[in-house]
């Protein structure tokens, strides 16, 4: 079982399969926010869903609005179940906090390189650690 | 981090529930990027748009409000999703008014001024040098960064409210020295000649440096730049780039020359900018056909400057396509009163007050009204309306000024 390590995060442990991007996310400008579907044609991801899933991005992109709109994603059963970045800027662990979401960044073997869509992964935040598990 | 003994009796909810949420919430988001402590903030700009709000968003606020909540600084809130004025005339419905009606009110108990603009920096809350700020909608804070010498950070708009009912945020990030020098290095080898050049140059940097912690160094400008030529620079390298900071040579204030931009240390990457470059950001918006369905000006809130010189180049003509200028209230009344917004309504110009394009609901009124292709002078709005199912089509004001009248685009 391989691990990735780094300062520690914030929010639960959590278990749950990987939604890997190269692109950088942000949930205004890359989501439809009505049904959680990335929406932007360019984004990697174009067409799937975030739900559930531990979201591993690069960095967090542009504006203010994911500081809101992840408690209403929460809200609808569409929220991501973590977030796992190489960097991420201050607004996407505003929102992350607000809503009650698991988010690290800054860890060694870089996430987006050494993690697989489709693999299951436990994030322990407090630990600063994230393990990842079998292939599902 | 280190509490002072006010701090901790917020803590023990001692000043009420609101601000014991708002001290947890702020604590929690400063020892994640190891904040040592709190410093205290002049004011506070809260981003709270109902679209990002959602009805969660909206209860939350109201039950704040019911416990009492009351800001300790000057609260000022960012463009809503809707002008009150029109808003069923282009294809909003009820639900939407009512929903920032209820924002604007639980806002304005708890003490905010709903000042409904992105350019507060312009007008009701402009920033000085040194001191510490918690603002939210990326475009005011790079700006009262590099421009001013102020000190924020991206906030969103919880955290932005928070701030203003603790009257303080973590101290980390762009409040801390360390993080205020330049990192990659930017030569302007063309001048830039119209303001939507310089949001193509934010466009461009933003584009080869994202990254919240990259601090471009810009030098190479001959002329000095208008206000509203950085607002579009800034506002584009923020969105591009996710920068909430640049300096540049001469201009700003801890870039008197560019070692001190550099705090002695040089530039990881550099990156020039020249014509082929400028002309290649414009023509990365490719346009799926020649008709403009809608051409917006804004984003960020045009100042008064801006709506006197599109007075100036509609005048006399009649628009063939939905054309949008969006503003704030308080510049929307000095423009009635010299008469640029009466000039703009008659050619057909809608003038939109305390709102921005991409807050209002944009995928609906794109299905109500079949909006596709947007031709915008804003590269910021280019970056953000494709999330939302557009084709943006990003050039040069006098293009989208022919665009809007002839209801074509030229190339």
């Amino acid at each position: 079982m391989t691990e990735l390590n780094g300062a520690p995060g914030f929010g639960d442990e959590v278990l749950a399969v990987a939604l890997v991007s190269g692109d950088a996310f942000s949930a205004r400008y890359d989501l439809d926010h009505v049904t959680g579907v990335v929406s932007r044609e360019s984004h990697d991801l174009y067409g799937r869903t975030i739900a559930g899933k531990i979201l591993v991005v690069p960095s967090a992109k542009g504006g203010t609005a994911t500081g809101w709109r992840l408690l209403d994603l929460t809200s609808r059963g569409l929220a991501p179940a973590g977030l796992l970045l190489r960097k991420t800027n201050p607004v996407l662990v505003q929102g992350a906090v607000f809503a009650g979401i698991p988010i690290m960044h800054e860890l060694n073997p870089d996430p987006v390189t050494s993690i697989r869509s489709g693999q299951s992964i436990r994030m322990r935040p407090r630990e600063g650690r994230v393990e990842l598990l079998e292939l599902s | 981090m280190h509490l002072t003994p006010d701090e901790e009796a917020m803590l023990a909810g001692e000043a009420g529930t609101p601000v014991k949420w708002a001290l947890d919430y702020q604590l929690a988001v400063g020892e994640f990027f190891g904040a040592e402590r709190f410093v205290p903030v002049r004011s506070a700009h809260a981003h709270c748009d109902g679209e990002a709000l959602g009805e969660a968003g909206v209860r939350f606020l109201e039950q704040l409000a019911d416990q009492g909540a009351l800001t300790r600084v000057p609260l000022t809130l960012d463009p809503r999703s809707t002008d009150f004025s029109c808003a069923l005339d282009i294809g909003q419905d009820e639900s939407i008014t009512d929903r920032e009606r209820r924002i604007i009110a639980a806002m304005t108990r708890m003490g905010a001024l709903p000042t409904n603009t992105c350019i507060n920096y312009q007008t009701v809350d402009v920033p000085h040098g040194g001191e510490h700020l918690a603002w939210g909608d990326t475009g005011t804070v790079i700006y009262a960064n590099s421009i001013a010498g102020a000190r924020s950070n991206f906030e969103g708009g919880p955290a932005a409210l928070a701030a203003a009912l603790t009257g303080r945020v973590p101290e980390y990030g762009f409040h801390l020295d360390r993080h205020r020098y330049g990192t990659v290095e930017v030569e302007l080898a063309t001048q830039p000649a119209d303001s939507s050049d310089w949001g193509a140059v934010g466009c461009l940097v933003g584009r080869r440096f994202p990254g919240y912690w990259e601090v471009p160094v810009l030098h190479g400008a001959e002329d000095n730049p208008s206000p509203d030529e950085l607002k579009q620079l800034g506002a584009a390298l923020a969105s591009y780039g996710s920068h909430a900071m640049f300096h540049m040579v001469g201009l700003t204030p801890q870039a008197r020359t560019l070692d001190e931009a550099f705090g002695g240390a040089g530039p990881r990457e550099r990156l020039v900018i020249d014509e082929a470059a400028l002309r290649e950001a414009y023509q990365s918006f490719v346009p799926e056909s020649d008709t403009a369905d809608i051409v917006v000006f804004g984003t960020p809130q045009l100042s008064l400057f801006e709506l006197r010189e599109l007075a100036e180049r509609f005048r006399g003509s009649q628009v063939q396509s939905t054309v949008y200028a969006t503003t704030s209230a308080s510049v929307l009344s000095s423009a009635q009163e010299f008469g640029y917004a009466q000039t703009l309504r008659e050619s057909g110009v809608r003038v939109l007050s305390g709102v921005c394009f991409y807050l209002m609901t944009a995928r609906d009124l794109a299905r109500r009204n079949k909006f596709r292709t947007l031709v915008t002078n804003s590269s910021k709005l280019a970056n953000i309306i494709s999330g939302y199912g557009y084709n943006p089509v990003f050039r040069r004001t006098e293009l989208c000024v022919e665009a809007a009248i002839s209801g074509r685009i030229r190339e």
